[in-house]
C-alpha cells in the first residue's frame, strides 16, 4: 500500500477549448496538511470540484488508499471518506446547531414508520463535538445564525470529521474571517490533521497557509508549479511563486519609474 | 498556559466568552415562531370576552361555531405552513378545493359510484395535482408562486367547464342522502362527543332548543381533523428526520442538497400535502352542505397563507411552525365569527385580516433578523 492516502496523478480537465487543468499532480499523506495555493483563475475551483467528484477528470488518475478510483458523483467521493467543506459551508442559518450538524444524516430511534429523529442524542453529540474544539454552544438548539464565522467554519469541519472523513478538502476556510477567527480555524485544522486526517487546504492567503502546511502545491493558470515541502520553501519564495509575485515585482519597477518621472518634472 | 491546555483536554471545561450573555427562558420562548400567533389569539379572546362576553359567542353553540370556521381554515393553513417552511407557495389551494368537490360529487351523483370510491378518487386526483405542481417547480426551477398561480386558473377553469359539460349547471346537490351507510364518508361528516353534549344538555349546563335537545349537538368533524393534523404536522416537523429535511430544504436549498437532503422529493411531497389538505377541506364542506359548488374555496389559498404568516412562517422559507399556523387560523376564525356578536359592521373583517397580516410580517421579519444575526 502506498504511503499516500490520496493521490491525484496528472489530472487534466478541459471545458471545450479551455484547458482548465493540465497535468496537475497532488499527493496527501495521513496526518499531513497539503496547501493548494493559487490566485483567482488559477484553476483551484475546478480542481476542488474534480477532487470531490463534481467533475470527472478528462485525463489522469485518482488513487485512494492505493486503489485506482473513479468518482461518479460527490456521494462516491464522500463514501470513500473524501469530504469537501465548501465556502458556503452548507449550513442553514435559521436552523439550530444540532439540526445543521445532522442535516441529511439524522440519527433515528423507534420502529419502521414511527421512527423519530433522536434529538436528545443529536444534541449531546453536537455539543460534545463543538466542546472538543473549544466552542461552547450553550444551547445546541440555538440557531447557527447566531454563531460567528469562525465557529460556523469549525462546525462544518467538525461535521465532516464526525461523519467519517479521512481526507478533508477545505475551500478557502479563512477567507471571510478576521485575524483571530482565522487563527481559531487554523488551529482546529492542525488538530484535525494531528488526529490522522489528511487535509487539503485551498487558499490564496500565503500567511494562513505557510504556518500550518506541511507541503505546498502552487497552481498557476491551470498548471501546477510543483509541490514543495516546507523545509525546501521559504515564505518569501512561496509568495513569489503565487501568480501575483512576478507581477508585483513588475508593479514595483513601474511605480519607481513613475516616481522618477514625477521627480524630473 | 496550563489553563489553556486544560480547556482543550477537558470536554466540559469550555473556553468562556465573556461577551456571552445568559439566555433567559423568556428569550428562548420569544424566539419560537408561534409566539406571535399565540399572543394574538389571547388578545383576540380577551377583546371578545370584554366586548361580546354576554352575547352568546362563548356559549357552547357559539364556540363551536367559530371553532368550526377556524378549524376549516386551519386544515389548509397547516399544510400551507409546512410548504412555506419548505420554501414554496401553493396558490392553487382554493381551486383545488373546488376541483376536489366536484371530483366527489359528479362520480357519486352522475356516474353512480359509491360515495367512498368518489372520495378516494378525489384524494387520488389531489395527489396527482400536488405531484404535478411539485415536479413542475422542482424541474423547471421556476418560482412556485407563478407555477401554482397558473394552476389556480387551470383548476378553477377546468372545474367550471367539466361541471357544466356534464351537469349543465355549476352546482351538484344531492349528496346528503348518500352519507348514511357509506363506509368512509362518516370520517368527514360525523359530529363527535354527542353523548357529552346530550349529558350537558340534560344537566341544563348548555343551551337547549324548545324541544329539549341541546342546541350544540357535538364537536364538528373539522375540529377533530384540525387538532389531529396540528399534532401530526408538529410531530413531523419537530420529531422526524423528514421534518429536518423540510426546514433544510426551505432554509438553504443548495446547502441541503450538498449534505444529501433529497430536496426535490421533500418539496414534491409538500405540494401533495397541500392538495390533499384541500381535498380533506372539500370533503368536510361538501358532505356538510350536501352539495358541491364550482366556486367553493375561492380565495382560500390567500387566507391559508395569511394564517401561516400570522403563525410565524417566513415568506422566504426555512422557519415557522404548524402550531403557529393553527393559532393563526384560530385568530381569523374567531374574529370572522366574533364580529357578528359585536356592533362592528362585518365589512371591517377584511381590514382586520390585512392589518393583522401586516403586523405579523413586520414582527416575523424582526425575529428573523434576531435569529440570523451573528454576534
Amino acid at each position: 500500500m502506498s504511503e499516500y492516502l490520496v493521490e491525484f496523478n496528472n489530472i487534466s480537465k478541459f471545458f471545450g477549448k479551455v484547458i482548465a487543468l493540465k497535468d496537475v499532480t497532488m499527493k496527501v499523506k495521513k496526518g499531513e496538511i497539503m496547501c493548494l495555493l493559487g490566485d483567482n483563475g488559477a484553476g483551484k475551483s475546478t480542481l476542488i470540484k474534480t477532487l470531490s467528484g463534481v467533475h470527472k477528470p478528462d485525463e489522469g488518475e485518482i488513487i485512494v488508499e492505493g486503489e485506482n478510483t473513479i468518482f461518479d458523483s460527490p456521494k462516491d467521493a464522500l463514501d470513500m471518506g473524501i469530504a469537501t467543506v465548501y465556502q458556503d459551508l452548507a449550513l442553514v442559518s435559521l436552523m439550530s446547531v444540532t439540526r445543521n450538524f445532522f442535516m441529511g444524516r439524522e440519527p433515528q430511534k423507534g420502529f419502521s414508520f414511527l421512527k423519530t429523529f433522536d434529538i436528545e442524542k443529536a444534541n449531546k453529540i453536537a455539543a460534545d463535538r463543538m466542546g472538543q474544539i473549544g466552542i461552547d454552544v450553550r444551547d445546541p438548539s440555538q440557531a447557527v445564525g447566531t454563531m460567528s464565522g469562525g465557529e460556523r467554519q469549525c462546525l462544518a469541519i467538525s461535521r465532516a470529521i464526525y461523519f467519517g472523513a479521512k481526507v478533508l478538502i477545505l475551500d478557502e476556510p479563512t477567507s471571510a474571517l478576521g485575524v483571530h477567527q482565522a487563527s481559531v480555524v487554523l488551529k482546529y485544522i492542525v488538530k484535525a490533521a494531528s488526529q490522522g486526517l489528511a487535509v487539503i487546504l485551498i487558499t490564496h492567503n500565503v500567511h494562513h497557509a505557510y504556518p500550518v502546511g506541511n507541503s505546498f502545491t502552487v497552481l498557476n493558470r491551470g498548471k501546477s508549479l510543483g509541490t514543495y515541502t516546507k523545509e525546501k520553501l521559504s515564505r518569501e519564495k512561496l509568495l513569489g511563486m503565487m501568480a501575483g509575485g512576478e507581477e508585483l515585482d513588475k508593479l514595483e519597477v513601474e511605480l519607481q519609474e513613475m516616481d522618477r518621472i514625477n521627480k524630473k518634472n | 498556559m496550563s489553563e489553556k491546555s486544560k480547556s482543550i483536554s477537558s470536554k466540559k471545561d469550555f473556553i468562556k466568552d465573556e461577551r456571552l450573555q445568559k439566555v433567559s427562558k423568556l428569550k428562548v420562548l420569544l424566539n419560537r415562531p408561534e409566539l406571535g400567533a399565540l399572543g394574538g389569539s389571547i388578545l383576540v379572546f380577551i377583546f371578545f370576552g370584554i366586548v361580546a362576553g354576554d352575547t352568546g359567542m362563548f356559549s357552547a353553540y357559539g364556540m363551536l361555531n367559530f371553532l368550526d370556521v377556524s378549524a376549516n381554515l386551519g386544515i389548509i393553513a397547516i399544510a400551507a405552513a409546512m410548504l412555506m417552511i419548505g420554501g414554496e407557495f401553493d396558490l392553487s389551494i382554493g381551486s383545488m378545493i373546488g376541483f376536489a368537490g366536484i371530483c366527489i360529487a359528479i362520480p357519486a351523483i352522475y356516474w353512480g359510484w359509491p360515495l367512498w370510491i368518489s372520495i378516494v378518487f378525489a384524494l387520488a386526483m389531489a395527489v396527482l395535482v400536488g405531484y404535478f405542481n411539485g415536479i413542475l417547480v422542482v424541474k423547471t426551477g421556476l418560482p412556485s408562486f407563478i407555477v401554482t398561480l397558473a394552476m389556480l386558473f387551470i383548476l378553477r377553469g377546468a372545474t367550471l367547464a367539466i361541471t357544466r359539460l356534464i351537469t349543465g349547471r355549476t352546482q351538484v346537490p344531492g349528496l346528503r342522502v348518500l352519507i348514511e351507510d357509506d363506509p368512509i364518508a362518516w370520517i368527514f361528516a360525523t359530529d363527535t362527543f354527542k353523548w357529552l353534549f346530550a349529558w350537558l344538555g340534560s344537566m341544563k349546563l348548555i343551551e337547549l332548543r324548545t324541544d329539549g335537545t341541546p342546541l350544540a349537538t357535538g364537536i364538528p368533524p373539522s375540529v377533530i381533523w384540525f387538532i389531529a393534523l396540528t399534532i401530526f404536522a408538529t410531530w413531523i416537523l419537530m420529531k422526524t428526520k423528514y421534518g429536518n429535511w423540510i426546514f433544510a430544504s426551505g432554509g438553504d436549498k443548495v446547502g441541503a442538497t450538498n449534505v444529501g437532503v433529497p430536496v426535490g422529493k421533500v418539496k414534491i411531497s409538500l405540494f401533495i400535502g397541500t392538495a390533499v389538505a384541500s381535498t380533506i377541506f372539500a370533503c368536510i364542506q361538501v358532505l356538510d352542505a350536501g352539495s358541491a359548488d364550482t366556486m367553493r374555496g375561492t380565495l382560500k389559498e390567500l387566507e391559508a397563507i395569511a394564517a401561516a404568516v400570522v403563525g410565524g412562517c417566513l415568506l422566504t422559507g426555512g422557519y415557522g411552525s404548524a402550531i403557529g399556523a393553527a393559532f393563526g387560523a384560530l385568530i381569523f376564525g374567531t374574529v370572522s365569527m366574533g364580529i357578528f356578536y359585536t356592533d362592528v359592521d362585518t365589512d371591517w373583517f377584511k381590514v382586520f385580516l390585512g392589518a393583522m397580516m401586516l403586523i405579523a410580517v413586520v414582527f416575523n421579519n424582526y425575529i428573523r433578523k434576531k435569529v440570523t444575526e451573528s454576534k
